[in-house]
C-alpha cells in the first residue's frame, strides 16, 4: 500500500512543479469523482458490514469443510462471490482451511470467487458499468471461477 | 440519490447508533464490519482518485488511443494486464479507472480484461496468495484465468461495440 502513497506524492509534486493549474485541475477531477461515487460506496460498505455478520469466519470454514468435494467447489463460488474480505484475511483463511484438509480445488473456487466476482460491490459496479453489463460481467467471472477450480481440481489430483 | 435510499442509509446508521447506546451485540458487530472495510478504503480510495486525476490531465488521449485502443492490437491485452497487475485495492478501484481509460479511448475489449486482470492478478495480492496456498496453486490459477479473461473480454468488448455501449458515471 506504501508504494501507492509514495508514487502518489510523486506524482503530485512533479505535476505541481511542471504546472501548478493542471495539477490543481487533477486535483479538482479526483474530487469530484470521488464525491459522486461515494453514495454507491456507502452503500456497498452497508452490505458488506451486514453480509460479513451472517456469515463469519467460522460459518465459511464449517462449509467449505464438508467432505463432498464437489458440493465444496459450488458452496465455495457462491460464498466467495457474496463475501468480500481484503486479501489479509481472505488468504490467511484458505490457508489454515488447507491444514485443516479442505481441497485446493475447493479453495480455488472460494478464492477466486472472491476476488472476480462482486455482489455486495454491485452498487459501485452498477454506477460505472450498467446493470446489464454489471450482471453479464459477473456471470462470465463466476463461469471463469469454475474452469479454474476444476483445472486446480485436476492438476493436485483432486478431481479422480 | 432518492428519498427511499436516503432512508434506509439514515435508518442503518440510526440503527447502529442505538445498537452502540443499548449493547445491542449484532448491532456492534455490523457497527465494527462498518467502520474497519471504511477505514480500508478510505486508505485507498483517495489516493487512488488523486492519481486518476493526474492521469485525466496529463495523459493525453492519443497514446491512450495508441497503446490501448482499436489499433492497439494483442499488446493493448498485455498493458491491460501490467496496468492491472500495479492495481491496489480490488475491483471497486478498478472500475473508475476503466472509466477513466474509456473516456481517453481505450477498446472496450481492453478495459474489460483490465477489470478481470485487476482482479486476479495484482503483484502484492498474489505474492500473499503464493505465500499461503503455494505458488503451484497461483500459477495454475493465472495460466488458466487469463486465457480465459482475454477471450470473454473480446467477445463481451465486441459485442457491446456493435451496440454502441458507454462505460457511465455515478448513475
Amino acid at each position: 500500500m506504501y508504494y501507492m502513497y509514495i508514487a502518489t506524492g510523486i506524482g503530485v509534486i512533479i505535476s505541481f512543479i511542471i504546472s501548478r493549474e493542471k495539477t490543481f485541475k487533477a486535483l479538482r477531477i479526483a474530487y469530484k469523482r470521488l464525491v459522486k461515487i461515494l453514495p454507491a460506496f456507502i452503500t456497498m460498505l452497508i452490505l458488506v458490514s451486514i453480509v460479513l455478520f451472517l456469515i463469519p469466519e467460522q460459518l465459511i470454514s464449517t462449509y467449505l469443510g464438508g467432505n463432498n468435494r464437489y458440493a465444496g467447489v459450488l458452496i465455495g463460488a457462491v460464498l466467495g462471490s457474496v463475501v468480500l474480505m481484503p486479501g489479509f484475511i481472505a488468504y490467511p483463511l484458505c490457508g489454515i482451511l488447507l491444514q485443516k484438509g479442505v481441497a485446493y480445488m475447493v479453495l480455488s473456487a472460494f478464492s477466486t470467487t472472491m476476488m472476480m466476482v462482486g455482489v455486495l460491490t454491485y452498487p459501485v459496479e452498477k454506477a460505472y458499468l450498467g446493470t446489464k453489463v454489471t450482471v453479464i460481467r459477473n456471470l462470465i467471472s463466476f463461469a471463469i471461477a469454475l474452469v479454474v477450480a476444476l483445472a486446480t481440481g485436476l492438476f493436485f489430483g483432486e478431481v479422480f | 440519490m432518492k428519498l427511499g435510499k436516503i432512508l434506509l442509509i439514515c435508518g442503518y446508521f440510526g440503527f447502529l447508533i442505538a445498537s452502540f447506546l443499548w449493547g445491542f451485540e449484532p448491532g456492534v458487530k455490523i457497527g465494527r464490519n462498518f467502520i474497519s472495510f471504511s477505514i480500508a478504503m478510505l486508505q485507498i480510495l483517495p489516493c487512488a482518485f488523486v492519481l486518476i486525476g493526474l492521469f485525466e490531465v496529463w495523459v493525453k488521449k492519443e497514446t491512450v488511443e495508441k497503446h490501448l485502443g482499436v489499433e492497439s492490437g494483442l499488446r493493448g491485452y498485455l498493458w491491460s494486464v501490467l496496468l492491472a497487475g500495479t492495481t491496489v485495492g480490488g475491483l471497486y478501484v478498478a472500475f473508475p479507472v476503466a472509466y477513466s481509460l474509456h473516456r481517453k479511448g481505450a477498446r472496450l475489449s481492453v478495459i474489460f480484461s483490465y477489470i478481470a486482470a485487476s482482479a486476479i492478478c495484482r503483484v502484492p495480492m498474489t505474492i500473499f496468495e503464493a505465500s499461503f496456498l503455494g505458488v503451484k496453486f497461483t500459477v495454475i490459477r493465472l495460466v488458466v484465468s487469463l486465457p480465459l479473461v482475454f477471450v470473454s473480454s473480446m467477445l463481451l468488448g465486441s459485442f457491446l461495440e456493435k451496440k454502441r455501449y458507454h462505460l457511465t458515471e455515478g448513475k
